[in-house]
């Protein structure tokens, strides 16, 4: 029932996926596929943008309009295409390094001027695809490659940093919990300026062999439910108790003109300005 | 309504990572030889956990048509009354 309508946006002859099994990419490209569909518009106004790494290749599979684009770029395409042609839905997917290391500048400028996009993030706190080095929301204390001894730093929170950078839609969930993922996709899609969502997802093959976890997909997903907490269940624990925790649901929903209204209405301003000279002129 | 559901797998999308197994709470699918197998078609009740958590897009639940599942009552009544 429900696959049917995620084969509908899928490029059949590119199938099965190059994630290892067990991945989280794959079921949260169902729920931005069923997403598409919740959204009852035609696919040819959706574009789908996304950078390097497991998740850049989520471009490929998705018959929309795509754009693999370089490393931490993604976001920068995306402004050039939605200044471009402001009617398209344009949805950029990025993994955890892809969105906040290198391509950090571009997130956070994107959120502070409230470009009319949907920032997807999979974060699976690793970089999986080049053999597990330590990535900007690595956990605390959590080994990779590049930390045999544990992490030492301190991990970026995705969704404060989009929240004080300025994004009108901020909000977090993980692959356990599809039904609520389903409705932040559909809601972040409908959402005019920035929307943020942050997907916490496992990658058993590279986080999970290292962290004590095995590449059983299960115990990975099982590790994901103990670590992820809804908000209002958040708001009851101390500080101490949600160390190390990922706080889960919607952070804001505020209607904030984005950066092509502004744009629009600065034209429409300087339009109406120029024809009085235009009248001037001719007088 | 178990019964009411055909369930099928793509051997060739399937990773055999067996999040379905775990997941779905009829124990419709087993895991052999690191591929899923569907074990009980008939015991789906058709909540679609499996197809909105696999990762591979291999499982498909479909509702029988309404001739299908008359003819399995047909079978049904014509045991019960043999």
């Amino acid at each position: 029932m429900k696959t049917e309508v995620v084969k509908k946006y899928l490029r059949l002859e590119k199938m099965p996926t190059v994630w290892c099994p067990g991945c989280g990419n794959g079921i949260i490209l169902g729920s931005l596929l069923r997403a598409f569909e919740l959204r009852g518009r035609s696919k040819d106004d959706i574009v789908l943008i996304s950078g390097i790494g497991c998740s850049g290749r989520t471009s490929g599979y998705v018959n929309v309009h795509t754009l693999h684009t370089t490393h931490g770029r993604a976001i920068a395409f995306a402004t050039g295409v939605k200044m471009m042609m402001p009617k398209m839905s344009v949805i950029v997917v990025m993994g955890d390094g892809d969105c906040t290391a290198i391509g950090g500048n571009h997130f956070i400028h994107a959120a502070r001027r409230n470009l009319d996009i949907t920032a997807i993030v999979y974060n699976n706190g690793i970089y999986g695809m080049t053999g597990g080095q330590v990535s900007p929301t690595t956990p605390y204390e959590a080994y990779a490659t590049t930390a045999p001894y544990g992490q030492m730093e301190a991990p970026f929170d995705i969704v404060e940093l989009a929240l004080g950078a300025g994004a009108s839609y901020v909000a977090r969930s993980s692959v356990n919990d599809v039904p609520k993922l389903d409705e932040i996709i559909v809601k972040g899609i409908r959402n005019d300026g920035f929307s943020v969502i942050d997907v916490i997802t496992p990658c058993p093959i590279v986080f999970g062999r290292y962290n004590n976890l095995t590449a059983d997909p299960m115990k990975n997903l099982e590790w994901i439910r103990e670590t992820t907490i809804p908000k209002s269940k958040a708001a009851k624990m101390s500080e101490e108790e949600l160390r190390g925790k990922w706080i889960t649901g919607i952070f804001r929903d505020r209607e904030k003109p984005g950066l092509i209204n502004l744009y629009l209405d600065l034209e429409k301003r300087l339009s109406k300005s120029g024809s009085v000279e235009d009248k001037g002129e001719e007088a | 309504m178990p019964g009411r559901f055909k369930v099928e797998v793509n051997t060739k999308w399937c990773k055999g990572c067996g999040i379905c197994v775990d997941v779905c709470p009829k124990d419709v699918f087993e895991l052999k030889n690191n591929l899923v197998r569907v074990k009980s078609t008939e015991a789906c009740i058709g909540c679609s956990i499996c197809e909105t958590h696999c990762p591979d897009f291999a499982i498909e639940v479909k509702k029988k048509s309404v001739a299908d599942t008359n003819k399995r009552k047909e079978e049904k009544e014509k045991v019960l009354i043999g």
